[in-house]
């Protein structure tokens, strides 16, 4: 059963068209990337999925619910947490303070503020520090806590290891591993091709608005993905 | 010298009352960035309400308290979903047209409803306008302003740790610092900004309250009252609540020393303070209206 279905989604920012016509589902428990050049609508992509920018067109089904309309405020109700780019902390106030907000959601489950330590130990003594203090890893770590806080269904990911020295990707991506193998649907946006291939289930390429490759990650070869990647591959692979 | 003693403890006192009057605004500039131009006039709109409960029904103003504090929570809350929250959508300026526009017709509906009488409030709380207990035999300090600058304390303290301990504290700071983004974590900005005006006009309506037991009011007391409230709050940097405090005091001091100094320094002192602390700020470059997050 699909746990979130998108049918022609167009997103616009003003003139500027930033997802055309995509459409796409994915299954409860899968782990999808989602990959594509700079300026291609991934991050326009995933805030419309989590109601941070009101689509154009087209719809968007969670749990068969129509929530095409529904605020970002009931959405993360509903179980959609999205980690925004550039973490959006909110900077004066302290770590504990920026992950008890996500408490607002109001959804229980097994991540609760000391799960979320326990699960970020780098977070356990800068937990007073005022978020804005925090080193980029930490600010991170933050960023995803606070969406593992609202206990989401399906967990919106976009490019959390930017601006991340290769260390603190890794330890990042330590803490997400025990999240993948809990059965969470994640749609994560990386640039790191490799990282990508190996965590997710299902790849998806965007180029200019559009999904002009998707498949099992494993049938991909790298060249295919690089190639739908830059659009040298217009025509051969279509949007799944 | 014992003058001077007197002069400093009644300007502490008289800052008590400027903070009080300028709690409310300087918690909706630090909340909304909304500097509301009908603050003084929503709060005479308060002091006739409870003019009218002592004046018509026989309601002591402290009983009257608990019928209109909910009253201009509601305003509050009206305010916000039906005038405040639309026009900040188009801007900073909006706001302060549509709330500058909001304090003409209160002021005017006061009028056109009361006439051009000047009331008080003192007549209704018995002998507490003018009991006041001796601390030497120059040294007299009103009840009243004691009282005042006591719920001044109160009331900016209580709404300190209410920002800081309690979860509705923490939505209302996230949605001052960045509203488009505690959607994610589940909060409504609307619902949270809303609720933060209701607070702001209970402040307003406490501080029209006081007002009219301490002094004289009309229906055009209001836009007076917004300046005193206006130079603390920004004295003090407006946004932060014991900033607020701390801003009225030192106008209440610069008001009664300039007073001392010569009898009709009174007005002129406390705005040559408030030009001071904003020639000050420009000059140090560091120009903030209340703390702005850092990006």
């Amino acid at each position: 059963m699909s746990i979130l279905a998108v049918e022609r989604l167009d997103v616009r920012h003003g003139l500027l068209q930033a997802v055309r016509d995509v459409s796409f589902s994915v299954a409860k428990g899968e782990i999808v990337a989602l990959v594509g050049a700079n300026g291609a609508g991934k991050t326009t992509l995933l805030r419309a999925l989590a109601g941070a920018h009101v689509p154009a067109g087209g719809s968007i089904r969670f749990n068969d619910r129509d929530v095409t309309r529904v605020p970002s405020h009931r959405r993360s109700a509903m179980g959609i947490a999205l980690v925004p780019e550039g973490r959006r902390l909110f900077a004066q106030m302290t770590v504990d303070e920026n992950l008890l907000l996500a408490r607002a959601a109001g959804r229980t489950g097994a991540w609760t503020l000391e799960a979320v330590i326990a699960a970020f130990p780098n977070l356990e003594k800068r937990r007073k520090a005022r978020a804005g203090t925090l080193s980029g890893g930490e600010q991170q770590a933050t960023a995803i806590g606070r969406a593992l806080i609202t206990n989401p269904e399906l967990l919106l990911l976009d490019e959390v290891s930017l601006g991340l020295s290769p260390l603190a990707v890794d330890r990042v991506y330590a803490s997400l591993a025990t999240l993948m193998s809990s059965g969470t649907t994640i749609i994560l946006v990386e640039q790191d091709l490799s990282r990508a291939l190996k965590v997710a289930d299902r790849v998806m390429c965007m180029l200019e608005g559009r999904i002009v490759l998707a498949g099992r990650a494993r049938d991909l070869a790298r060249e295919q993905i690089t190639d739908a990647y830059f659009g040298l591959s217009r025509g051969r692979g279509s949007a799944a | 010298m014992m003058v001077w003693v007197n002069q400093l403890l009644q300007g502490v006192l008289l800052g008590g009352y400027y903070a009080l009057i300028a709690c409310g605004l300087s918690f909706m500039y630090g909340v909304m960035r909304i500097i509301n131009l009908a603050h003084g006039s929503l709060a005479v709109l308060a002091a006739f309400a409870l003019f009218v409960l002592a004046d018509q029904y026989g309601i002591s103003p402290f009983l009257g308290l608990l019928i209109v504090l909910p009253a201009m929570a509601v305003i509050g809350w009206l305010l916000y979903r039906g005038v405040l929250g639309r026009s900040l959508r188009g801007g900073l300026l909006l706001p302060l047209l549509s709330t500058f526009g909001l304090s003409i017709v209160i002021d005017n509906l006061l009028f056109q409803t009361f006439g051009a009488d000047t009331r008080s409030l003192a007549p209704y709380i018995g002998s507490l306008s003018y009991d006041s207990w001796s601390i030497t035999d120059d040294i007299f300090v009103g009840r009243l302003a004691a009282l005042t600058f006591a719920a001044a304390v109160v009331i900016l303290g209580g709404l300190q740790v209410f920002m800081s301990r309690t979860s509705l504290g923490r939505a209302i700071r996230a949605v001052a610092e960045d509203a488009d983004t505690v959607g994610l974590v589940g909060i409504d900005a609307n619902r949270v900004n809303a609720i933060a005006s209701a607070i702001a006009m209970v402040a307003v309506g406490i501080a029209g309250a006081f007002l009219a037991m301490r002094a004289t009011f009309d229906p055009y007391a209001g836009p007076p009252q917004l300046i005193f409230a206006f130079e603390a709050a920004v004295i003090g940097g407006a946004g932060s609540l014991w900033g607020t405090l701390l801003g009225g005091i030192v106008l209440g001091l610069a008001q009664s020393i300039g007073a001392q100094i010569i009898p009709q320094g009174f007005l002129i002192a406390g705005h040559v303070a408030f030009l001071v602390v904003l020639l000050a700020r420009l000059y140090r470059g560091g120009f903030r209206l209340g703390r702005r997050p850092a990006a």
